[in-house]
Formats: C-alpha cells, structure tokens, sequence
C-alpha cells in the first residue's frame, strides 16, 4: 500500500458524463491515476479521449455540461470533490495550477499580464502586490522571456503566442504550487518556439519540484517532459509504464499504432522534363498588408502531378503567399502565371475558368464549412457553379465525389457538418475542392486541427487522388514529418523571403541552409533525452 | 494613440455630419405640412391683406433655401426665434421646459442603470436558477406593457388607493429638490420600469457570451471568486454592447418621455412638443426637434467613444 498522505493526487475509479441531447454519455469510464510528488505524468490520446476532462478533473472542475459521476480525487489526502466549492477554490491557482491550450484566448484581453499575474497571489493572501511583481520579473527571467522587467506591463495581444505560452506558465508559478496541468501548451505553436516553450517548462518545473500532469497528442513530446505516460482511449486507460519503457517497447496495439504514425510510403517521383512548361508559376512577387511589406520577391514554379510543401514559422508569408496566389490579396510587383498565361491580380478580374483551376482546402474545417448546409449542398455548390450540372446530373456527380472522399453517399448525403468528425468535415472540404474539377489546390496547414491517426487518413486520400487525377498541391505547413511524408519539393520561407527550395530528399540532407537546420533541428524526436541534447549543443553553439 | 484620436474625431465628424442631416429633415418635414402657415394661424376669418402681411413677417414669402440658411444660421448662434403663440424668446421658454425633462430622465436614470446593470451581473452569474427566471419574467412583463399602462397602474395603486405619491408631477421653479423628488417618483418609477428590463437584458446576454471564453475558465482556474470572474474578468470584455443600450435607454429618457409626461402633467419637453404641435408653433417645434435628434447623437457618439476606449486593442497599439 503507499501512503496516501505522502502521495500527492490519487484518483480512484473517476467517472465522469457528459450531458447530450440524447441524455448523459460517459466520457471518463473509471480511470485510477496515481501522482508523487515532483513527478511529470504524461497524458497521451486522440481528441475525444477525455485527456483534457481528466485533466481538469484532479483540479475537482468539470466544464459546463459534464459532472462526476462517481469515484473520488485525493489531493494530499483529502476528498476534494467532497469539500465545499469555497474550499476547492481555495486549492485552484494557489496549490494547483493551470496552464491552457491557447494562451492568447486563456489571458483575459482587458488586463495587463503583470495585473493577472499578481491577481492570484494577492486573492489568495500570499503576499502584497509589490512582491508579486517583483517575483513576476524573476519568474519571467526564469522563462527566458525578453525585457522581463517589461514584458509584464504590456497587454496580452501585445506579445507573441510562444511569449504568452511562457508568460502563463510562469503565472501558474505564482503561488509555487504543488501541481500543474498542463493541458497541450505548445500544440498551437510552430516548431522553433515549441522547443523555447518546452525548454523552458521543464526547467521551471525542475528548479520548484513541481508535480505536473501534461496533457499532449503529440508523443515525441510527451517523452520530452514525462517521467511516466499514461495512453487513454474513450475515457479508459490504454496502457500506463514509465516514459522509457513506453517508449522502447509498447504493449498493446493501439499504442503501437500511435507510435507507428507517418508510415506513409511516398512513390518517388522522376524530376519533370527540362522542356516541361511549370503549371503554376509565382513571378517576383512583392505584396503588402497595409504599409507593411509582407512578401519580398518571391518566385517559384509549381509543376503538374507533384506536391510543393511551402514550410516557415508562422508569420514568415506562407499564407499570404496562397492569398496572392488565389488573388485575394494584391500583388505590389510580379505576376501569377498559370500554364504560362499571366492571371489578373484579383480574383474580381479572373474568369470562372481561372478560378475553377485554383482551389483551397482550409487549415479549420470546424469553420469552412456552412453549419445550416447539408454536405450535400456544400459539395453540390462548385459543382452547380463551375460545371452548371443540375438536378440528376448534379446528385451522380456529388455521389461521385463523396465516394472519392470516402464518406458513403447514403449515411453523408443529408446529414450537417455538426453531425460530422473533425477529419470527415476535413474530407467534405477536399470533396468541396475536387467538385470544381481544379488541376491545382492550395493546401493550408490542413492537418494541423486534426490527431495524428486522422491527419494519416487525409494525407493518404490526398496522395492516391494525386495519383488518380494527377493533380499539384501546394501544401503549406509547419510539421516538417508531414513534408518529409508526402512532398516532392520543398519551400522554405522566413520573414516573407523564400530562403532555400529544392527537392524534398536532397532539402533533408545536409548542407542546409541556416534556418532550414534549426526548423529541422527543432522537430521533437521520440527520444526522451533529444530535448537535453538539443538544449546543450545550442548553448555550447552560442559560447 | 494617433490612431485612437483619429477614430475619435472620424465618430466627432460623422456626428456633426448627422446633425446637419437631420436640420435639413426637420425643415422639409415641417415645410411639407398641409396648410398655409400664416392663414392656419390667423384662422379662416383674416383678410387675404392681413394674411400676406403676415406671411411677410414670418419671412414666408422668401424661398425655402434662403429661410433654412438664416434659421440654421441663427440657431447655430444659440438664438431658435420666437414662439408663435406668445411671443416669447425660445431660448427662455425652452430652457425651463429643457431642465425638467433632464430632471426626470436623471431621477431615473441614476437608479435604472446600476440597477440593470447589477441585476444583469447576478443573472448571469446565477443562470438559470429561480432568482433569474423571476427577473427574466418580471423584466419581460414590464417590457411588454404599455408605458402609459403601467402608469396609470401605479398611480392606481400607488397614489388612488394608498394615497402615498401624487398623481400629477407638478413642479415649479420655486419646488424644492427633495419635494421635487417626491412629486416626480411615481413617473420616475414608470420611467425606470420601462428601461430597465431593456439594459438588465442586454447586460446578461453580453456577459453569458464572454463566459463561454477561455479566460473565464482560467479565471476560475485560478481559484477566483465567482463574482470577481464575473465583475473584473467577464464585464470589462462585455462593455462595448452594454453601454450602447445604456446609450440608447439615456436617450429614450430624454426624448421618449411624452406620453408619460402627459400622463402625469409633468411640464417637460415633451409635452411642449406635443402642445406646439397642435398649435402650430413652428419655431418650437423645429428647436425641440433639433435638441431631441442632438440627444441621440450626442449619446451614441458618447457610446461610440467609451466603447473605444474600454476597448484595449484600440487603446494600445501592438
């Protein structure tokens, strides 16, 4: 028996539902969970898994809809699901803490990060208001974040996600609690300040001992931070073992089939002829947002039947590129050339024919599709106005399509994009882009809002219809496994410059280019000590 | 902060820009009345000479152009003519009539706006519960009945059958402040009846939507209390919509009172509106027109103009 006064949180048989509309779905199927004190527990699983509700629950909060149904949640010993609510807030920022998915939307936009720093220590009597700032700066400092003497007098959209991620942290820090739930920090964050944001996590938690619960779906993540990972599916315990033994050797399938991700095999292909004409080609092209300069000379041809992954931190011009592109934005200088022929530079002066060739698959397919349309009528809409199909000729042609896609016209047809899956809502929008019949699609970031296994699934629908109808991609994206996994060559762009494009396999090996080698460096590797290793050839490349 | 005086003055250009507008209507609306002006005010019995002379006194005789030029330049001067009907400088009939009105839409509107304002909180903190489901009827009853209804109501029950407040809100200049509060409560009350359902529902609303948002639960998160979540986290987020239709209820105070002035004889604006109405006194009724479309636009640019401000993406720059 352990000591349940010594063990810090122990959870027994928890039980949790959610109420729909067809009445209460349990969402946490009697999980146990045990954490020591100072020790990192990971939480591994796909969306829908109840990595996030388990989380919150060892705080003793439930979100809207949900309860506990049964079980209990000792933390130090006490029932804290038993207490008063008056007790439990007691707990809640000062003993245990949260750190959220989104720090830009989790700090409040009306305050100064400094006033919400200081909010918790001084509600919860640790401490007067000039002690918290003082310990703000210090934390700060700790956190690596630049001007910490600064940074905290400024409001929340004045600063970077990645310094926000960081800025949050270090206020879950506040009252030094025993314990923090950290619930997918760095999913919302490019590569490069990943690593900045996970480096500097793990040495806070180190230096205070703190015990934390980090909730991810990305496993080489996880197995930077976690001295233990627990894998869970549907609300039950998959499997539980320490991050090392997890690693090296997982016991049930549904594990191994998380760690085998990315087994796509990609057919290479032969380099296009010399004579060949590019399909898509991007001229010299500047464009700005405002006064801004965004994009500065940017040229690179795009040829028919091959996969051009477009790679860069957020807000180095990938985007904006495929706006010029599409002719929502307005290129200052050069041209867009589509099989040679120069295209207007708004979408305004291009005909129906220029804009059938060119179609967009968008990064949130929650928001793409129309909630009040039928799948039916979102599909049918490019087909109706592209190719004027009406009536039985209108429905043959979306069943076709639907059957591309692999969502059965039957079941699909009639039904909302609310009563559909992230990845099969990501299905409808390719079917939306393949009813216009485009020779060239535009991919934005289109896996990044989905789990890996689904993620698998619509990179591969995309390579076979590639393969069926010979189409080019333009793939934009910052997950460099994803690139490696079905491109042929490779852009990548920094601070709206292309800094380096070539072959996909020839961009992998070095020599690279500066940058190309930090995004790559930056890429989370299953390895439990890669973050370490990393973390110590940077600084010994810095001295 | 460059750019937050520049939408400032945009909102401050706009605002002048409508109250030329609304001159120019005001004018036309007035011009459009059926009837000869001079003869409708002389009566059937005047002589055609006595109606042209008149006419000619009025300045009738000129063209419209020319007589709005020198109405608008007048009253741009502060100076809106005389009364018709008595002969009296406007400006001083207007200026008693103006400090009732602001009176009452004061009396009440001190009490109905941190009133709907909080009942607005505590509905929203406490949803669905009885106590808001009690507030949510009873502000819809309030909302649904009549204003003169709801006055005759209370002076039914508050001034016929418990003699506690009088029926008729008589006062003078020489009233005192206190007896001046006692006499107008009961159309105070009707007044506040009527608003405060509208801004009490609008504040819920607006706070239930920001509570949906991420911070809240972090505010939560923290162990805060519920009404710190609600007042410091959820309201400064929901004040752009709750001070329009506080904006918008200031400005019913103002220039929507009539039927309850008349109800209760109260000596507003309101009621001289609707007098010089009947008795063709064009000059106030062009004056008070005016001043009313002035109310509204005075207080929305206010709203427009706070809820800049409340707003910090606006007030700091990245």
């Amino acid at each position: 028996m352990t000591d349940n006064t010594k063990q810090l949180l122990r959870i027994r048989n928890l039980r949790m539902a959610a109420n729909t509309a067809n009445g209460p779905l349990e969402i946490i199927k009697g999980i146990d969970l045990d954490l020591q004190p100072g020790e990192v527990l990971g939480l591994v699983g796909e969306s829908g898994a109840g990595k996030s509700t388990l989380g919150l629950a060892s705080m003793g909060y439930s979100r809207d809809g949900c309860q506990f149904t049964d079980g209990v949640v000792e933390f130090k010993g006490r029932d804290i699901l038993g207490i008063s609510s008056k007790e439990r807030r007691a707990l809640r920022g000062c003993q245990i803490a949260y750190v959220a998915q989104s720090a830009a939307a989790s700090f409040n936009p009306a305050y100064k990060l400094i006033d919400q720093y200081a909010e918790g220590p001084l509600f919860h009597g640790e401490g007067n208001r000039e002690a918290a700032e003082t310990d703000a700066v210090d934390l700060y400092k700790q956190m690596r974040l630049p001007n910490p003497e600064e940074i905290g007098f400024r409001y929340p959209h004045q600063i970077s996600g990645g310094q926000l991620q960081r800025a949050m942290t270090a206020m879950a820090m506040s009252c030094r609690p025993d314990l923090i739930v950290f619930d997918e920090p760095t999913t919302a964050l490019d590569v490069t300040t990943q690593i900045e944001v996970l480096t500097a996590i793990r040495n806070i938690v180190e230096e205070f001992n703190t015990a934390a619960i980090y909730i991810t779906h990305d496993l080489a993540v996880v197995a930077q931070m976690a001295d233990r990972i627990m894998v869970l599916k549907d609300g039950q315990l998959v499997e539980e073992a320490d991050t090392q033994a997890m690693l090296s050797d997982p016991q049930e399938s549904y594990t191994k089939t998380l760690w085998s991700v990315r087994s796509i095999e990609k057919r290479k292909k032969p380099l296009p002829d010399a004579a060949e004409k590019p399909l898509l080609s991007v001229k010299h092209v500047d464009a700005c947002y405002g006064d801004t300069q965004v994009l500065h000379d940017i040229s690179f041809d795009i040829y028919r039947g091959r996969t051009v992954a477009v790679v860069g931190e957020s807000g180095s011009g990938k985007s904006t590129t495929a706006k010029v592109i599409c002719g929502l934005l307005n290129a200052d200088k050069g041209a867009i050339e589509f099989e040679g022929n120069q295209l207007p530079n708004c979408f305004k002066d291009r005909t129906k024919e220029d804009l059938r060739h060119i179609q967009f698959i968008y990064q949130m397919p929650d928001t793409a599709l129309n909630p009040k349309q039928k799948i039916k009528d979102i599909i049918g809409r490019p087909v109706k106005f592209y190719l004027g199909l009406t009536g039985a000729a209108l429905e043959k042609r979306v069943r076709a399509l639907m059957e591309m896609i692999e969502l059965d016209p039957e079941i699909f047809m009639n039904r909302y994009p609310d009563e559909l899956s992230g990845g099969q809502k990501q299905r409808v929008g390719i079917a939306r882009a393949l009813a216009a019949e485009p020779d060239f699609i535009i991919c934005d970031e289109v896996t990044s809002a989905l789990d890996q296994l689904v993620a698998e699934g619509i990179l591969k629908l995309l390579m076979r219809l590639q393969d069926e109808l010979n189409l080019s991609y333009m793939f934009i994206t910052h997950d460099l496994a994803t690139v490696r996994a079905i491109a042929d060559d490779v852009i990548v762009m920094q601070k709206g410059k292309v800094i380096e494009q070539g072959e996909t396999e020839k961009m992998f090996k070095p020599p690279h280019h500066e940058y190309t080698e930090l995004l790559l460096s930056s890429v989370p590797e299953m390895d439990p000590d890669w973050l370490s290793n990393l973390q110590k050839q940077r600084e010994t490349e810095v001295t | 902060m460059n750019n937050l005086t520049k939408q400032i003055g945009q909102r401050l250009a706009l605002g002048v820009g409508t109250l030329f507008v609304v001159s120019i209507l005001i004018f036309i609306g007035i011009e459009l009345l059926p009837g000869d002006l001079a003869q409708e005010i002389l009566g059937q019995s005047a002589t055609p000479e006595t109606v042209a002379a008149f006419r000619q006194e009025l300045g009738l005789d000129k063209s419209p152009f020319v007589r709005y030029i020198d109405w608008l330049g007048a009253a741009l001067q502060g100076d809106f003519g005389r009364s018709l009907a008595n002969g009296r400088e406007l400006s001083e009939l207007l200026s008693g009539r103006l400090l009732n009105t602001l009176f009452l839409a004061g009396f009440a509107a001190i009490i109905s706006v941190p009133l709907a304002i909080l009942l607005g909180l505590l509905c929203a903190m406490y949803r669905n519960s009885w106590f808001d489901r009690t507030i949510n009827t009873a502000a819809l009853t309030s909302i649904s009945l009549p204003e003169f209804f709801v006055a005759y109501l209370l002076i039914l029950f508050l001034a016929v059958q418990n003699n506690v407040f009088p029926a008729l809100a008589q006062v003078e200049s020489a009233t005192s402040f206190g007896d001046a509060l006692y006499r107008t409560f009961l159309p105070a009350l009707t007044l506040i009846l009527v608003v405060v359902a509208h801004m009490m529902r609008m504040t819920r609303a607006s706070i239930i939507n920001v509570l949906s948002r991420p911070y809240i639960e972090m505010a939560n998160l923290k162990g805060l209390s519920r009404w710190r979540v609600i007042f410091k986290h959820a309201l400064p987020n929901a004040l752009g919509p709750i001070i329009n239709v506080v904006a918008l209820n200031l400005a019913y105070l103002i220039v929507g009172v009539v039927v309850v002035e008349v109800v209760f004889v109260y000596p507003g604006l309101g009621q001289l509106l609707v007098d010089s109405v009947v008795k063709r006194d064009i000059p106030i009724v062009q004056a008070v027109g005016l001043f009313f479309a002035s109310t509204y636009i005075v207080l929305n640019l206010l709203a427009d103009i706070l809820s800049i401000l409340t707003n910090p993406r606006l007030r700091h720059a990245k």
